[in-house]
């Protein structure tokens, strides 16, 4: 990594007072005057004046698709998005065909992820055998792997099996690792389209209850308190779920909870469009719902933002809403949404940006000793440059996803990524992606 | 008006507009040659994709009696059981040249995806769609209540009227029922009073928000309220945990519901003389209304099927015709 040396001029870290970072051998080599002093004089200086730099974005919740889904989006054309979002680390989910069950298949997506070049792709492991809830699969195998898994999910699946659950709860521990839970009780969520409520009531399609996150939740985090575990839950949806996870808090066990980009923005109103863009699982919710997780995460009880970034091909979309898939994209929109949401609306700052989109999803993840770092001297250069006063528009046709099944189509966002660095070399410049090899 | 998609897209002067233009097309079927020249030249697709011959055929009548080219388009296999996709139909539907699309389906929404998504330029008839609504059925149901209970001797069809102080107790499956959603809001559009009787587990969470009262004892709606039309609703087998499929029924057998929700002859009795019955179609005779009720004389459920057509052929009109009047 003795490619070209890059000084950032004028750059905000966290959002703090403007400085100069030299970036070099793949590390922030020096921060401050010193910075120009040390550069190289073939150093590439970049303008960042305005722009807030933030630790790379860690998504502990990515779906490639591949293998099985290349159709849908492929690591390649996944990553590229990634870090088109502003991401250097994503963790993909294990719910590919063949099921990331094996240190075969992880292995192959961490190569994949590797040999492609724009994030660091961390494979998730499944819990059981094809994800079918049964029996445990080989956690150990890949955690010993190349691909050194440590966050361990069924998600697309609920483990519902009480006793499976504690057994890959307490299993992990031998090496660190984490169950990621995707919380649905699958007996109350039969057929379930969208949040039961006064909307799916007069809509007519059928209900997915929030007792049906809640519940299970309830049951996992009292199971993690029982055998000292590790709990991680997805993609928290409601505002009882948020109760839950304080309460577990407040009792000391170890749960971490994430929420995504779009359960911070949307609500179950939009379904009665019928448009399966907005079909996705756990369904949005209601605009209190909203609040809770928006005020969840300001304080701390919901650790992380993840993108459970779901490309769809369009045949999976353009039909009846029953019949399409569930989930949405969200790597390329979801820097943008946190800073609307939380930083434009003040209830959060760059660096509460940096905890719940980096440093906490890196440490959850255990990828801490790469990513989510410091801005520092000596620490590795995974940075993104985000321009914090630009507005932009969602346009689906010009996202970097192979699949256009964004929600955001029309709306504008408020806060844009503007470069990614992954160990000193630049995935984008000016919000363009660099292919690899095309800067030295 | 473009489509019909719900009876939410309907207010009281465009409710009232569709029934009173049913009653002149009613009228005209009394005659000797029924058939209206209207929509000739016109044509209309029935696109069902769930068999239900009664509601297919009430369509086909309606719009052969205003000499429409009519297609009938069974789609058993939609995209949901991996057949030709909603919008591979609807494309081949719009390449024949279909003026309207009355359409079918298992799936909430369909219609109004077929409406919106901008697959087709034709106008949408909902013919009812999975749990959500079927609003030519409330809007057949609203004019058999108006001629029944607002008719007068000058003028039987009650033209001009709307549903005003009337009270209608709604029995059964709300839950699972596009019937009773659309009836909500029509009858409500039209100023009467509903209540909705059913067990809780078949009553939708989120009811709260809907214009009617929710009751969960029949004998004390018809004791209390006195309703003037009470409509009962099919109650479907696979609800009742008897299909095998291991699922939890929503009531613990049909004998107890049939006591409880059922309407029989001694609860005919306690209703107001006036009182009509009313049953959307097809029965199950001894489990949600007993022979006695549904033979008696204040039983419209006959009438309700003649008065489909009329209605229909309204909707039809008033979609078809009159936009190309206002055009002209």
């Amino acid at each position: 990594m003795t490619g070209t040396e890059h000084l950032l001029r004028g750059v905000a870290p966290l959002g703090g007072d403007p400085t100069d970072l030299l970036l070099a051998d793949g590390r922030v080599a020096a921060i401050g005057p010193d910075a120009a002093a040390r550069a190289r004089t073939d150093a590439r200086v970049l303008d960042a004046a305005g722009l807030v730099a933030l630790p790379g974005l860690v998504d502990l919740h990515t779906h490639l698709r591949e293998p099985g889904r290349e159709d849908a989006e492929t690591v390649r054309s996944g990553t590229r998005a990634a870090a088109l979002g502003g991401f250097t680390a994503v963790h993909a989910m294990a719910n590919t065909t063949p099921v990331a069950d094996t240190a075969g298949v992880v292995e192959q997506v961490w190569r994949l992820g590797r040999d492609a070049g724009w994030v660091d792709v961390h494979p998730v492991g499944a819990v059981s055998v094809g994800l079918e809830g049964r029996r445990l699969a080989e956690l150990g195998a890949m955690a010993h792997s190349a691909a050194r898994v440590r966050v361990f999910s069924d998600d697309g699946h609920c483990v519902d099996d009480p006793v499976l659950m504690r057994r890959a709860l307490e299993y992990v521990k031998a090496f660190d690792g984490v169950v990621a839970q995707h919380a649905q009780e699958p007996r109350l969520t039969a057929g379930a389209q969208m949040h039961e409520g006064v909307v799916s009531a007069e809509v007519g399609l059928a209900g997915w209850p929030a007792v049906a996150e809640e519940a299970i939740i309830a049951r996992d985090v009292l199971l993690a308190g029982h055998v000292g575990a590790r709990l991680h839950v997805c993609h928290v949806s409601t505002a009882g779920s948020v109760e839950i996870v304080r309460w577990a808090k407040a009792r000391g066990i170890d749960v971490t909870a994430e929420v995504t980009p779009h359960h911070l923005l949307l609500t179950d109103e939009l379904a009665r469009s019928y448009d399966p863009l907005y079909k996705v699982n756990p369904p949005l919710r209601t605009a209190e719902d909203v609040e809770a997780l928006r005020a969840g995460l300001a304080d701390g009880t919901i650790d992380i933002v993840a993108t459970d970034h779901a490309p769809h091909t369009r045949e999976d979309k353009d039909c009846e809403w029953a019949a399409a898939a569930f989930g949405m994209t969200g790597l390329e929109t979801a820097l943008g949404i946190v800073a609307s949401v939380m930083v434009d609306t003040g209830r959060m700052d760059w660096a509460g940006v940096a905890r719940v989109l980096s440093s906490t999803p890196a440490r959850i993840g255990r990828v801490d000793a790469a990513h989510g770092r410091p801005i520092a001297v000596g620490e590795p250069a995974n940075l993104t440059l985000v321009d914090p006063a630009a507005r932009w528009t969602v346009v689906p046709e010009a996202m970097a996803s192979a699949s256009r099944n964004t929600p955001y189509g029309g709306r504008e966002l408020v806060g844009a990524v503007r470069a990614t660095f992954l160990r000193g070399r630049p995935t984008v410049l000016d919000g363009v992606a660099v292919e690899p090899g095309e800067h030295a | 008006m473009k489509h019909l998609l719900s009876a939410a897209d309907l207010d009281r002067t465009s409710a009232i507009e569709v029934l009173d233009t049913a009653a002149r097309m009613a009228a005209t079927q009394g005659r000797e040659i029924k058939k209206l020249p209207t929509l000739r030249g016109r044509t209309v697709v029935n696109l069902f994709f769930e068999d239900s011959t009664r509601t297919r055929i009430s369509f086909e009548t309606a719009a052969k009696r205003l000499s429409a080219d009519v297609i009938n388009f069974s789609a058993k296999g939609s995209s949901v059981s991996k057949g030709e996709s909603l919008k591979d139909t609807a494309l081949t539907l719009q390449a024949m040249g279909a003026d309207a699309v009355v359409i079918r389906h298992q799936a909430s929404g369909a219609p109004h995806r077929l409406a919106h998504a901008g697959w087709v330029g034709s106008s949408v008839v909902n013919a009812g769609d999975g749990t959500h609504q079927h609003p030519t059925q409330a809007l057949l149901d609203a004019f058999t209540v108006r001629r029944h209970l607002v008719g007068t001797a000058d003028e039987p069809d009650g033209v001009g009227k709307d549903l005003t102080g009337l009270r209608v107790a709604i029995v059964g499956d709300v839950l699972h029922s596009r019937v009773a959603r659309s009836n909500v809001q029509l009858l409500h559009t039209l100023g009467a009073r509903v209540t909705l009787v059913a067990p809780p587990t078949l009553v939708p969470v989120g009811v709260e928000a809907w214009p009617c009262d929710v009751s969960y004892h029949l004998d004390d709606v018809i004791t209390d309220q006195q309703p003037d039309a009470i409509m009962m609703l099919r109650v479907q087998r696979e609800r009742m945990g008897a299909d095998g499929t291991g699922g939890t029924s929503f009531f613990p057998s049909p004998l107890e519901y049939t006591r409880t929700f059922g309407l029989d002859a001694r609860r005919m009795a306690l209703l107001p003389e006036h009182a009509v019955v009313m049953h959307p179609g097809p029965m199950n005779r001894g489990l949600e209304i007993s022979a006695d009720a549904a033979d008696s004389p204040r039983a419209v459920i006959v009438e309700q099927v003649a008065n489909g057509v009329a209605v229909r052929m309204a909707v039809l009109y008033l979609l078809l015709a009159k936009e190309r009047e206002a055009v002209a």
